[in-house]
């Protein structure tokens, strides 16, 4: 099989006495879209985490491309080509749409406004935020310059993915993308999801919701108490057994592990 | 449980409709127009609206009671110059602390910066000790102020990011850390105006200025101004601005985006300190000596000025202009009750603690309004 792109090996973190991984690994593979299952608590958010660099595992190590990484913060994981909608969202509710998805990578105004006077480009930054929530179908969103705080659950979520598909290079990274959607913006950010694949781009999707991961992932990696319990082809197996075996009513025998 | 052959790609049939949605940005018809809504929509999108409106009538009500109590023309350009001129030094220092509540922090040891700075800037400038020799030249004595001012606000910025103590705590300590340091550099003596005068004039520069008829404009004056809008273009038209904003905001959400959090507190604290330097410059000006128990206060009222202009002490939100007008309304409410009024003094303190809340209180309406 080819390289992956990301490969984990025996990742483990711990919270106090909270253990949130347990030695999990994780493959990603060039080219496709991954879910990644499992019950509430069992450390998805962690592991990807860990793979966005906003946390260092005590142990384990995380090869990007065949090379060991080490990131210090998510910034050096963002250069790296890796972007993600966290779970929280990672919002700033006080700063505007277009602010908040040229967060930590302004463009700077052509010149000696932006060379010598560090001055953004908002009028770029502005159209450019419009253009990717429109192809992400948010046409109810009236005003880009309106702050985040304004908008709907749903709406941050939309102006995340946009984030991310926007600007995700090597590797997107999506924590349960679809939550707070409606059925036409769920639907606009799994099409999303397939047109970055499209540009050759891989993607993880945590998801809760079996129809959609089934939908469109090519591998699902079963998520159970801190590791990978199991990576099914959803091909193969039905979202009932998904179910089983994330919540631990029935182990996956025939299943190998490394598919 | 279905078997293999089962396909589970499953395409909702209610998801066949969206082919038919609406595809333009929505709009709406503009709401109710009535006029308080029709404020109460301006006020929110430009909250500096507020301490400049409060400025104004204030102004206008403090003219008018004096015309009414027969105290004389409240309005001659002499009254407002003193009040822009007292304003100078606490106008300087709230853009520094502007600068620190927006990450959601809090500087009590802007006043120890501030005076440690002008002793170290007089004491290498005009060398008072011996008489016969001459001091640093001027603007060495004062970049050495300013360097030192910066250093102690990156002392704060580093206890506070890498020690992972609050704002509040650290500037407590360093607030006393830096009186006592003062005290010692100083052994608790003045620099007089006559020696820094005859020997190193251009540290009272910004107390200097030009008149129009009744009217004096200082440098320091013109330096406040110019020194608000540098810190409003960083703030509002640099990255560096929107990382501060977004740090006040959330600062794990900020973290997540890819800001370096730390990074970017340190350059606030220190800029702060600089500012403060900077700020020593001008108060030798306004002064005329440096005693160094001098603007014991003034780091409150700087927070005072800070939130009457509007800023939140919970960070993110905020303006320097506001802090500008901020400090100039806590001004003209002590100059304009000793001068129109002509009661007490310590009525003008009571004004100034019943503002703070009045403008907080206001504050929160705006805020809830807009829920
Ligand atoms: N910052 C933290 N401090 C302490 N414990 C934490 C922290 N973050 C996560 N945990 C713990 O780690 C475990 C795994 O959490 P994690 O968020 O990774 O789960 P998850 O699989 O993403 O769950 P969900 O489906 O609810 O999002 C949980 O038991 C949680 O309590
Ligand atoms: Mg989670």
């Amino acid at each position: 099989m080819t390289q992956p792109i990301i490969k984990a090996r025996g990742l483990m973190k711990r919270y106090g006495t909270v253990v949130a991984m347990n030695g999990c690994d994780f493959d990603l593979y060039p080219g496709e879209i991954l879910g990644v299952i499992g019950d509430n608590g069992a450390g998805k958010s962690t592991l990807i985490k860990a793979l966005s660099g906003a946390v260092t595992p005590d142990h384990g190590t995380i090869e990007l491309e065949g090379r060991e990484v080490h990131f210090r913060g998510p910034e050096e994981a963002r250069s790296a080509g890796i972007e993600t909608v966290y779970q929280t969202l990672a919002m700033s509710p006080a700063l505007s749409i277009a602010d908040n998805m040229f967060l930590g990578r302004e463009w700077r105004k052509p010149g000696i406004l932006g060379s010598v006077f560090r001055m953004t480009d908002r009028a770029r930054m502005n159209a450019f935020a419009r253009e990717k929530l429109s192809e992400l179908g948010l046409m109810t969103i009236q005003n880009i310059d309106q702050a985040v705080e304004t908008l709907s659950g749903g709406q941050r979520q939309g102006v995340a993915v946009a984030r991310a598909a926007a600007f995700g290079s090597k590797v997107v990274i999506l924590d349960e993308p679809t939550a707070a959607l409606g059925v036409k913006e769920s639907r606009r950010v799994l099409e999303l999801i397939q047109d970055v694949r499209k540009r050759g781009i891989p993607i993880i999707l945590i998801s809760h919701n079996m129809p959609h991961v089934f939908e469109v992932c090519d591998r699902v990696h079963v998520h159970r108490l801190g590791r990978r319990l199991c990576v099914i082809d959803p091909k193969k197996h039905s979202m009932s057994d998904a179910v089983a075996y994330m919540t631990g009513a029935k182990l996956p025998d025939d299943v190998n592990e490394a598919a | 449980m279905s078997s293999p052959e089962t396909p589970t790609k499953t395409i909702s049939d209610f998801e066949a409709k969206l082919a038919e949605a609406d595809k333009t940005v929505a709009q709406f018809e503009a709401d109710d127009a009535s006029t308080f809504n029709v404020i109460k929509g301006v006020l929110r999108r430009n909250p500096t609206l507020i301490p400049a409106a409060v400025l104004i009538v204030s102004y206008l009500a403090f003219g008018l009671v004096a015309f009414a109590m027969d105290h004389g023309n409240f309005f001659r350009g002499t009254v407002l110059s003193t009040i822009l001129q007292q304003m100078t030094v606490v106008g300087f220092i709230a853009l520094a602390q502007t600068l620190v509540i927006l990450t959601a922090g809090i500087e009590l040891s802007v006043g120890e910066i501030l005076i440690m700075s002008a002793l170290i800037m007089a004491n290498l400038g005009v060398n008072p000790g011996e008489p016969e020799i001459a001091g640093w030249p001027a603007p060495l004595a004062i970049a050495a102020g300013i360097g030192i001012g910066a250093l102690m606000g990156l002392l704060n910025g580093i206890l506070i990011t890498k020690i992972k103590l609050p704002p509040f705590i650290v500037t407590l300590g360093t607030l006393s850390i830096f009186r006592a340091l003062k005290l010692a550099y100083s052994h608790s003596e003045s620099v007089r105006n006559v020696d820094i005068e005859a020997k190193s004039p251009l540290l009272l520069f910004f107390g200097q200025g030009f008149k129009f008829g009744s009217f004096t404009v200082t440098f320091g004056m013109i330096g406040l101004f110019l020194l608000a809008a540098v810190v409003w273009f960083a703030l509002n038209r640099t990255a560096w601005g929107r990382h501060v904003h977004a740090i006040g905001d959330d600062p794990d959400a900020a973290m997540l985006s890819g800001i370096k959090v730390d990074r970017v507190l340190i350059s606030v604290y220190t800029a702060a300190g600089a500012i403060c330097g900077l700020t020593a410059w001008v108060a030798i000006g306004r002064v005329g000596s440096v005693s160094p128990i001098a603007f014991g206060d003034i780091n409150l009222a700087s927070i005072t000025a800070v939130v009457i202009g509007g800023t939140s002490l919970f960070g993110g939100r905020g303006s320097v202009v506001g802090a500008v007008l901020g400090a100039i309304i806590v001004q003209l409410f002590t100059t304009g009750l000793s001068v129109a009024v002509r009661v007490d003094d310590y009525w003008q303190t009571f004004a100034a603690g019943c503002l703070v809340i009045v403008a907080v209180a206001l504050d929160q309406y705006m805020r809830r309004a807009s829920k």
